[in-house]
């Protein structure tokens, strides 16, 4: 354990081994992890901003599915007033419908009757005018009894 | 475990350990290598310790290499694990820095870097099993080898130089050569402060040069001494551990004695070796639960290694577990002080 120049060479190589690092080792190091800590850093400011944009989202899509929703109601609304009124409307078409067939039957029923009515009434005369030939067997004549027979015709 | 074909004494033994490597000019005028100590001590100063410098240098230069390597590839990107735990001991020196030295300088961080892991690296030789280089370097014909740097005081304090050439530089460029002598001389007692007579003046100041650089010269001197102190006991401790196992001397080792006479067959050995490889094989290949596996480990160790394990083996296993902690205080004591030492050099007060 004696003393010597091995004391002055460990130094100088200390020092040579101290501008190595300061030159080559440190530099490169720290700026790669100076990198790294600002890239982390943005990289989770960057995942609060999206983590705040989604919730914004989420609440702007929520908003839109209500007025969706909301309006959808609306013309559910509307649709069953328009089916209402559609309803209505054919219910009185029917209804005109059936007041026209009903006073258009009448009116046929009628005219049928009257004709009926006129077809039985030239039926009847010639045939009283039959009977009362031969009850009393041409004792009447047609010409001097006509005012009767017509009479009679009318009062059918 | 010498060149030489006889066994050696115990004191031989560890002399030999303690013994650098140191290449000088001997008395007689011609250059060579010292073979022991009063050759070497003969060599004066002008000599040099071949083993503590070659392995600065290669320790230095994996530094060098491995830090310089990940600094190349280094980017902000996601970080290789080899890269993470590089820039986990950057991060932990630049944290020490940044608490503790508050002026501002591009060399203090680096030169803490380098301290760290430079003393780290040649501490950590002394965890290296003591007897391994040195009887390689014996068989290739080299007498002396003392792996660890930083058991040889010449080392440490060579370090501890170069920090105190940066504390007067740093000294004089925060303070200016005028503010650097004065608080020299005008420490701890301040005759003006003091109201003293002018002729009273440089007998203080003497006095007060003579208590600051004492304090002043202490900081280099402990700097390199702990380190040394430190380390040196340590590896005294691994050789005085190495001698008990492996001259098979005392109680603890005299299990392996008894069975195989003066010499353990190098088939011991290997069936030893094999048999843990096994174990630790099949573990590895889930055959075995972790609990079978160290009961099989322990009783495979007792058997085998018999009281020679329980003797040199585990007192050599504690004592690096030990030591691989003072290791590392060491080093990082060293940094810390470095920088505190920098730190107070570059602060009024």
């Amino acid at each position: 354990m004696n003393m010597n120049a091995t004391l002055i060479l460990q130094s100088i190589a200390m020092m040579i081994f101290v501008w190595f690092c300061m030159k080559f080792i440190w530099p490169p190091l720290l700026k790669a992890m100076d990198e790294r800590r600002t890239k982390i850093a943005d990289g989770l400011a960057a995942s609060d901003r999206a983590e705040k944009a989604l919730a914004d989202a989420n609440r702007e899509v929520e908003q839109q599915i209500k007025t969706a929703r909301d309006k959808a109601g609306e013309i559910v609304d509307q649709a069953n007033q328009r089916h209402g009124k559609i309803l209505d409307q054919a219910k009185d078409d029917a209804v005109a419908e059936r007041q026209r067939q009903v006073i258009a039957g009448e009116a046929e029923i009628s005219q049928a009757a009257n004709q009926a009515r006129e077809e039985l009434r030239a039926t009847v005369a010639s045939l009283a005018v039959l009977g009362a030939r031969q009850i009393l067997e041409k004792e009447v004549d047609e010409e001097t009894h006509r005012e009767l027979l017509d009479k009679l015709i009318a009062e059918i | 475990m010498s060149s030489g074909s006889e066994a050696p004494t115990s004191g031989e033994y560890i002399q030999h350990h303690l013994q650098n490597l140191t290449f000088g000019q001997h008395p007689d005028g011609s250059w060579g290598l010292a073979h022991g100590a009063a050759e070497a001590a003969a060599m004066g100063f002008w000599a040099i310790h071949v083993d503590t410098l070659a392995w600065s240098l290669v320790l230095g230069l994996s530094f060098y290499f491995i830090f310089r390597n990940t600094a190349k590839k280094a980017n902000s990107g996601v970080p290789t694990r080899f890269q993470a735990l590089i820039e986990m001991v950057v991060e932990f020196v630049d944290t020490s820095v940044k608490e503790s030295f508050h002026g501002t300088s591009r060399l203090i961080a680096p030169l803490a870097l380098t301290l760290f892991v430079w003393v780290f690296f040649m501490n950590f030789m002394d965890l290296i099993p003591v007897d391994w280089l040195p009887h390689v370097a014996s068989s290739l014909n080299v007498p002396y080898q003392k792996v660890v740097p930083t058991t040889d005081v010449n080392a440490t304090l060579g370090m501890a130089i170069t920090v105190f050439i940066l504390i007067i530089i740093y000294s004089i460029r925060f303070k200016g050569v005028g503010g650097f002598l004065g608080e020299l001389v005008f420490n701890p007692l301040n005759p003006k402060e003091l109201g003293m007579p002018k002729a009273a003046w440089p007998l203080v100041m003497a006095f007060n040069f003579l208590l600051e650089i004492v304090g002043l010269l202490a900081k280099p001197v402990s700097l390199g001494l702990r380190l040394f102190g430190n380390m040196y006991a340590g590896e005294l401790i691994f050789i005085l551990i190495a001698l008990v196992f492996t001259a098979g001397s005392g109680v603890i080792g005299a299990g392996l004695s008894a069975t195989f006479g003066e010499h353990i067959p190098a088939w011991f050995w290997v069936v030893a070796c094999v048999a843990v490889f096994a174990t630790l094989w099949a573990n590895m290949k889930e055959k075995l639960n972790n609990r079978n596996t160290l009961c099989l480990l322990l009783a495979e160790m007792l058997v085998i290694g018999g009281l020679a394990f329980v003797g040199g083996q585990l007192m050599h296993f504690g004592w690096a577990a030990f030591h691989l902690i003072i290791v590392t205080l060491q080093a990082f004591i060293f940094m810390m002080l470095t920088i505190v030492y920098l730190s107070m050099a570059s602060e009024h007060h």
